[in-house]
């Protein structure tokens, strides 16, 4: 690990201060990303901002009946909350769906949103990597991608986002809090997360003085009709080929509205509204979900080892759906 | 016999400092002064490093030395200097030796600072040029070039049998098939690990092996050193599987350093680093066999292609579970090695006999299923009865006994035949079974006992403890033999200074190490007896061994066991000295004329989410014919170990190569998959009764591969009954049941 210094602070008009302040300078709070990526050199910072102190970490009401979830909250406390478990299941099964017990009790909800992508080349400063040294070229795009992207990828990057909590705050509609030198602004989940383009190495569209200070919900939680299906490699402990996070407002068998969000296959939560407005009207069944399915993969290109993932989306997203109208338990 | 400790499932006798941290590992031990290494590897596959700026990371106070191929002390460049117990024929790597580059991560730079941190950070600041050359990492493209070594390191395989291309072409029912096992990595627990005490010009070296005298006689030879200057410690092993039968680069870099410097030096090899040398080698087995309508095996014919370095041909026993498994009168087997700029593979757990034994074991579930009979019926129907490898009959072998247990419990007799003819929900559900073996070796090993005036007994010699429970048995075995309770007797291992020990591995330990204890033992029997006879009045005047047993410290004539004299009395008798014997043993004579195996039947249950891909291991039910039991719970932890492993090896391992660059790109744990506890479900161990009177004095047959042999092939064979689809490549991962 190359040296680094250190402060910690109590505010946030501070942290933004600092950040500004110091160059190549990041924040840290629960550490469970960054520091493993110091250790093998992929990131280096030369300041570190400690943020743990800041009182962020509540989950309130908000007035419009939403929830609002403190940037220092942890996965833990999200999942477990009882209005998260109430009005959100969604979000607490997909946190839950992620890394382990005692990661989950060290990540932050807004680091959860800040993860660097799980891709092998971008791990090994051995090899070229856009996203970790621009200009360098892709390895994965003619190299080993099974787990890499099949939407929204470009000729610079074919990364993914590895986080399941992002994939049902995207379906949920949920709205990023920041703040930074110039005030505080409010980023929808949509926009958060950037494809990679021409500058793979640009993650999200939080400027480099901003912090995330709160995630807010909407009071649409689709508690009734939900699910998040995660398939992987093995049953716990391991990131996502493909996820769904899927909620369904049925009346009757009529779907007045479907969310369905995409995680494992693209550079961000990987949502496409418009697939999903041709469920709305229509009735919930196996040949409407599959018309979805079929819809939100449209575009989708394969690198070789992740090809099937586009066949696997399609069919994860007709599972999810299903689960979500019948309530079965979740795979 | 109240005092019997063989059989009795006793906890392990080390678990309490292992489980309380005591227990020291090889980067747990320390020295004044220690230093620190860390490795720089190589990005590239096959060159040569042009330049290798070290100045930057010299710049550093706290920095003592960065030690490359430029300035390192001069050393021996014959390659039997670096050839130790495990080397494959071939010409062994030798770190730091020149600016060649062999395969993608070679060590090529040690950083030697006051600071493990600081070691870390100089690494980093380390700048090479290489002058990179065409590398052929590519397994499938190379085959064309797979050449027949001219030594095998693994048995040569057998010579053909009758006429298998003959039988094959008249043959009623035939299956045709390719099986592909890919590389995969040991990724114990503990990474290899060695601290270098420097100490007035001599060595004491703590070391992660899986035989601290295959160390020192390396270091010996590697460094020109003495016996006497160079100890080599062991006590705990956190996991090997293999990855520790030969000493790894660290030990040598370790050493390397600490002479230079004069420091005591500690090198610990990162996760990243445990996919930089030996491995599972990737396997591709074609096999052909044939039956007729009636069921029995007319041909087994299997070509097996294995990966392996450039500068060494590793092999292993692949080709010889035909001959073992099945009566069969034709059969043709070859083995080939394809030669690629990697590491020299290394064995893992059960070499050869899981890559083997999987593919064997789906070809003739596939062939029964051409016949239509059922798997289990088909494997009765093809016992074979002796080792047709060798021509003699097996020691003992009580497989048909694990076939009825493992049925029984597994409910077999209620599978259908037909693929897919169970469901739930979106569930297919299948039943799959396999068959395994493992050879039962004895090797030469010796140990020491001293029983002191107060009745305690140390036994040593100079074996390994990897997480198998070796202290345990081998402390029931000294405690069994010399009637003493389990809590008088310890049980000491891995240091260099101690009687000689085979490596740990092949699942000869209990059987080579376990018999010399007993030996041991018993010339102390002799000494006591020979004290007891000095008690006065001693009914023993006139006994001879034979006539009397030990048991609850007592020496009793056995004919009338009223008549004893407490082994504290005959103690007595040696004016205040301890009873020492030293002990070797050798195979006996009359195990030339067996063959001797443990075997397993694995019966399976998965359940296949077709829609989705995804397979859950319900059931495992593993029924073993391993001898004489020393010690049921060690026993089972065992087998349950391999069927977990037989879980990662039939759907998660695999080491994936970038050929473009020539590197494994999966080298964590993040994304090199192992079974989490998620992944396992049921499994049940079934030890059925083998008695076993040539295998070795003991009767017990080595369970550290059995464990592991049949599970995937059941898993796959499961599979199969659950969708009606083969798939001949490892791991089953999702993709493919798509």
């Amino acid at each position: 690990m190359r040296p680094f210094s250190f402060s910690q602070t109590q505010d946030v008009e501070t942290a933004v201060r600092e950040v500004a302040a110091y160059p190549d300078s990041k924040f840290i709070a629960g550490g469970t990303n960054l520091l493993d990526l110091m250790k093998i050199d992929v990131m280096r910072p030369a300041h570190l901002i400690d943020i743990t102190k800041i009182a962020l970490n509540t989950i309130e009401e908000t007035e419009s009946g939403g929830l609002k979830l403190g940037a220092l909250a942890t996965n833990a406390d999200t999942a477990y909350h009882p209005l998260v478990e109430e009005r959100y299941p969604l979000l607490s099964h997909a946190i839950l769906a992620g890394a382990t017990a005692q990661l989950r009790n060290m990540a932050t909800d807004g680091g959860n949103l800040l993860q660097r992508t799980r891709c092998y080349y971008f791990y090994d400063t051995q090899t070229p990597c856009n996203k970790r040294e621009p200009g360098t070229g892709c390895s994965a795009i003619k190299g080993y991608n099974r787990d890499l992207a099949i939407l929204g990828t470009s000729e610079h990057c074919i990364a993914t986002h590895p986080s399941d909590m992002a994939v049902a705050l995207a379906a949920l509609e949920a709205t990023v809090h920041v703040s930074g030198t110039n005030g505080a602004r409010a980023i929808p989940m949509a926009d958060f997360h950037r494809l990679p383009g021409d500058t793979p190495h640009l993650d999200t569209n939080l400027q480099p003085d901003e912090i995330i200070t709160a995630i807010e919900l909407p009071s649409k939680g689709f508690a009734q009709h939900y699910t998040y299906l995660k398939l992987r490699d093995r049953a716990s402990y391991a990131f996502a080929l493909v996820s769904v996070a899927a909620g369904l407002e049925l009346e009757g068998d009529t779907v007045k509205e479907a969310r369905i969000a995409l995680g494992g296959v693209a550079h961000k939560p990987w949502r496409k509204p418009e697939a999903e407005a041709l469920l709305h009207g229509q009735s919930a069944t196996r040949e409407n979900f599959q018309k979805v399915a079929e819809a939100y993969l449209e575009g989708a290109k394969g690198y070789g080892d992740n090809t099937f993932k586009i066949e696997l989306a399609k069919r994860a997203i007709v599972r999810a759906l299903e689960q979500a109208t019948n309530m079965e338990a979740s795979a | 016999m109240s005092a019997q400790q063989i059989g009795k499932p006793a906890n392990r006798v080390d678990g309490f400092e292992k489980v309380t941290g005591q227990a020291k590992y090889a980067a747990e031990f320390s020295a004044p002064d220690l230093t620190y290494g860390v490795v720089v590897n190589s990005a590239i596959a096959k060159g040569t490093i042009k330049n290798i700026d070290i100045s930057e990371a010299m710049a550093l106070e706290g920095v003592l030395q960065v030690f490359t191929h430029q300035n390192r002390p001069g050393y021996t460049w014959r390659d039997k200097d670096y050839q130790d117990k495990d080397s494959p024929p071939g010409s062994p790597f030798k770190p730091l030796y020149s600016n060649k580059i062999q395969f993608s991560m070679q060590p090529i730079a040690l950083v030697v600072a006051e600071s493990f941190e600081l070691a870390r950070y100089a690494a980093m600041l380390v700048k090479v040029e290489y002058e990179q050359e065409p590398h052929d990492t590519n397994f499938e493209a190379n085959l064309p070039k797979a050449y027949k070594p001219k030594k095998y390191k693994a048995t040569p395989p057998p010579d053909p049998r009758g006429d298998a291309a003959a039988a094959l072409a008249s043959a009623t029912a035939k299956v045709e098939a390719e099986y592909a096992h890919p590389s995969e990595h040991h990724n114990p627990m503990e990474m290899h690990a060695s601290t270098a005490v420097y100490e007035d010009g001599k060595l004491t070296v703590y070391d992660k092996i899986q035989g601290v005298k295959n160390s020192q006689q390396y270091l010996m030879k590697a460094f020109g050193l003495a016996e006497d200057e160079l100890r080599v410690i062991s006590p705990y092993v956190g996991g090997a599987f293999g990855s520790g039968l030969r000493p790894q680069y660290q030990l040598f870099l370790a050493v390397l350093a600490a002479r230079e410097l004069k420091r005591s030096v500690r090198v610990v090899m990162t996760r990243q680093q445990m996919f930089s040398f030996g491995h599972r080698p990737k396997t591709n087995q074609k096999f052909a066999v044939a039956a007729a309508s009636d069921g029995e095996l007319q041909a087994i014919k299997q070509e097996v292609f294995a990966e392996t370095s450039k500068f060494e041909d590793y092999s292993e026993d692949v080709v010889i579970w035909p001959g073992v498994l099945y009566n069969c009168a034709n059969v043709e087997l070859t083995h080939k090695l394809v030669g690629l700029d990697v590491y020299t593979p290394l064995d893992m757990r059960a070499p050869g006999g899981t890559t083997g034994i999987y593919a064997l074991e789906c070809a003739i579930d596939e062939l029964a299923y051409e016949v239509g009979i059922d798997p289990l019926e088909f494997r009765i129907k093809n016992y074979s009865e002796k080792d047709q490898n060798k021509d003699k009959p097996f020691s003992s072998k009580e497989l048909k006994e694990c076939y009825r247990q493992g049925a029984e419990k597994f409910g077999w007799s209620k599978r259908k035949m037909e693929p897919r003819s169970m469901k739930e929900g979106h569930n297919l559900i299948g039943w799959g079974f396999a068959q395994g073996a493992w050879e039962a070796t004895q090797k030469k090993a010796a140990a020491k006992a001293v029983l002191t005036p107060e009745g305690k007994l140390l036994v040593t010699s100079a074996t390994a403890d990897i997480g198998t429970g070796t202290y345990t048995v081998m402390s029931q075995i000294a405690a069994e033999t010399l009637g003493l309770p389990l809590e008088n007797v310890s049980f000491r291992l891995g240091d260099s200074s101690m009687p000689m020990a085979p490596l740990e591995g092949g699942s000869w330990t209990v059987s080579s190490v376990g018999s010399a204890v007993k030996l041991a033992c018993e010339k102390v029997q002799e000494t006591l007896l020979e004290l007891a006879k000095k008690v006065d009045n001693s009914p023993l005047q006139n006994a001879s061994i034979e006539d009397v047993i030990f048991s609850d410290g007592q020496i009793l004539l056995s004919q009338n066991p009223t008549q004893s004299v407490s082994i504290k009395a005959a103690l007595a008798q040696n004016g205040g000295e301890s009873v020492e014997a030293e002990a070797t043993q050798q195979p006996a004579d009359k195990q030339q004329n067996y063959s001797p195996y443990a075997h397993s039947a694995t019966f399976v249950e998965v359940k296949v989410d077709e829609d989705l891909g995804t397979v859950k291991v319900t059931r495992i039910v593993a029924a073993i014919a391993g001898g004489r039991i020393i010690n049921p719970k060690t026993a089972k932890s065992q087998i349950l170990g391999g069927a977990v492993w037989g879980i990662g090896v039939a759907m998660e391992e695999e080491t994936m190569m970038d050929n473009n660059l020539g590197r494994f790109m999966n080298h964590d744990l993040d994304k090199y998959h192992v079974p989490v506890n998620a992944d396992v479900h049921d499994i049940d161990v079934i030890f059925v009764d083998e008695q076993d009177d040539i295998v070795n004095p003991l009767g017990a047959k080595g369970l550290g591969e059995i464990g592991i042999v049949s599970v995937a092939p059941a898993i796959a064979n499961a599979i199969f009954h659950a969708t009606g689809k083969r798939v001949r490549e490892l791991p089953i991962t999702l993709d493919k049941l798509l």
